[in-house]
């Protein structure tokens, strides 16, 4: 499905050239549901953008499907942390949902029945007509979740959506990813620095290293399928992941690298 | 709604003030050059008859349209080119500055040279010349400064280009382009009665210097009262249509403020 190999990316700039991402290999499968953490400015984000084809990379694939990503693919829709700014302010909410529809070149039944399943879906039905600065940054990012899912795509990067809502939004987000992503079936890379978080949403969490960045573990998460905010946070096998990722988080930030990479 | 009428009263109070004082002070005015309000006010309906509105007013405001919607296009299509590609910024700003830096009017006799004195021709690339420089460099603004993350989004969503431009990119940046073509629309009225003091026979400012220089004193103040009146006017019209427009961006920044 999506394949990083040995993916580099340096920033040149002013006379000296800033290595953000060393060597990054990693497989996600379709349909799978993976996390990624790494301590702050492990250039989580440029992976990201890099995945999403909005940044260039400097080294490696990124093949989507066996396709090599150049530039934005299509199946593949983003979430952005800033959920403030990636909404239009100039358009309602359903306009919102509406527009990447439009430019899919779908006809207008087809696409107000999708809007109004996606507004449905993540609980903003009766906000349509809203702009989405009226609305609460837990509702913004519901617009941004439904503008994606209305888009059908396969492939959903999330960039730390939850960084900037309040903690009893933020559990009601991720359980809304989570059944999101058990009834579309789609592939999400989950992007975070929220130990629990990733712990909790993924089935695996791939943890980075600190700058040059490169993957410390991958974290198969065994928790079921069906988790429950209570009784999953306080189950022994969420402890157990949650404080083996939270060791190897502290390791990355003590610079700790894996064994077989520089 | 008991709003309304007092926002009326606010808007209306200091005219009334003013005309009032005018009236009252200039009552007994025996000075040639500053004769009582009543006397122009009498003078009004008989200088701005049916002839000086069809051959003064009507092309003078038909000139302003014309050059100011050219600067308009111009400057929105120059702005948003130069505001997209940054090798084109670096190229053109100092330029920019230059030509913005040169007021128009002392143009008006280099434009003359190439396009007449008399013609619409010099008038209207006065007006447009004067008008597109607050239109361009806000767009410049407005489009380098909008927010990456939408350009983001539109892109991950693969827009097109045309979408990405006009319902992104312009959308994104008209507030700041409403903010240029309100500046310019005051530039416009003041360079419509300019280009025509040079050479002109015909239209509402060469109506006021003719006035002027015929010692026509209470015509040549009805002139000047109905230049007001007219920039009132455009500047009402201007709101209209941006308060009808940027009614989100209003609100938007309303929320920010409560937030």
């Amino acid at each position: 499905m999506l394949d990083v190999d040995g993916l580099t990316k340096t920033y040149d700039g002013h006379g000296r050239s800033v290595e953000a991402i060393r060597d990054l290999t990693f497989h996600v499968g379709d349909g799978e549901f993976v996390c990624v953490v790494g301590p702050s400015g492990a250039g989580k984000t440029t992976l990201l953008r890099c995945i999403a084809g909005l940044l260039d990379n400097s080294g490696g694939t990124v093949t989507l499907d066996g396709t090599p990503v150049t530039g934005p693919p299509a199946g593949m829709a983003v979430v952005f942390q800033e959920y403030g700014r990636s909404l239009f302010p100039w358009l309602t909410v359903r306009r919102n949902v509406e527009m990447p529809l439009k430019e899919k070149g779908l006809g207008r039944a087809e696409r107000a029945a999708k809007v109004d399943a996606a507004l449905a879906s993540v609980g903003l039905r009766d906000s349509a007509g809203a702009h989405p600065w009226q609305l609460s940054g837990g509702m913004q990012q519901r617009v941004a979740i439904a503008r994606a899912v209305a888009y059908e795509p396969r492939v959903l990067l999330m960039d730390e959506p939850f960084a900037a809502v309040d903690a009893q939004t933020r559990a009601e987000l991720e359980d809304l990813v989570r059944r999101l992503w058990r009834e579309l079936g789609i592939t999400v890379l989950f992007v975070t620095h929220d130990i629990d978080e990733s712990v909790y949403l993924g089935q695996r969490v791939l943890v980075l290293s600190n700058r040059p960045t490169v993957v410390l573990e991958d974290v198969p998460v065994p928790l079921p399928d069906n988790r429950d905010q209570l009784e999953t946070r306080s189950s022994t096998s969420f402890t157990e992941t949650r404080n083996h990722v939270y060791e190897l988080v502290q390791t990355a930030k003590r610079g700790g690298r894996p064994a077989h990479a520089g | 709604m008991t709003d309304l009428p007092r926002r009326v009263l606010a808007a209306l109070g200091l005219p009334i003030v003013l005309v009032a004082l005018w009236w009252v002070l200039s009552a007994h005015s025996s000075s040639f050059f500053w004769p009582p309000l009543s006397e122009i006010v009498a003078a009004f309906p008989r200088t701005w008859t049916a002839d000086p509105i069809m051959h003064d007013v009507l092309p003078s405001l038909a000139r302003l349209a014309i050059g100011y919607l050219i600067a308009l296009v111009a400057g929105v299509a120059l702005g948003t080119a130069i505001g997209s590609f940054r090798t084109l910024r670096a190229l053109c700003e100092p330029t920019l500055e230059f030509f913005r830096a040169v007021p128009p009017p002392v143009l008006i006799p280099v434009i003359a040279l190439f396009a007449g004195y008399t013609g619409w021709t010099a008038k209207v690339i006065t007006i447009a010349l004067g008008c597109v420089w607050p239109i361009l460099l806000n767009t410049v603004e407005g489009v380098r400064s909008l927010d990456e993350v939408l350009r983001d989004t539109a892109r991950s969503y693969r827009f097109g280009r045309t979408s990405t431009l006009l319902q992104v990119v312009l959308r994104g940046s008209s507030p700041r382009i409403a903010a240029g073509a309100r500046q310019a629309l005051s530039i416009g009225v003041i360079l419509m009665v300019i280009s025509e003091l040079f050479g002109a026979n015909r239209g509402l400012g060469a109506a006021i210097v003719q006035f002027q220089r015929s010692f026509a004193v209470p015509q040549m103040w009805t002139g000047i009262i109905l230049l007001g009146l007219i920039g009132v006017a455009l500047s009402g019209l201007f709101r209209l249509v941006e308060h009808q427009t940027l009614a989100w961006y209003r609100g938007l920044r309303q929320a920010e403020r409560g937030a």
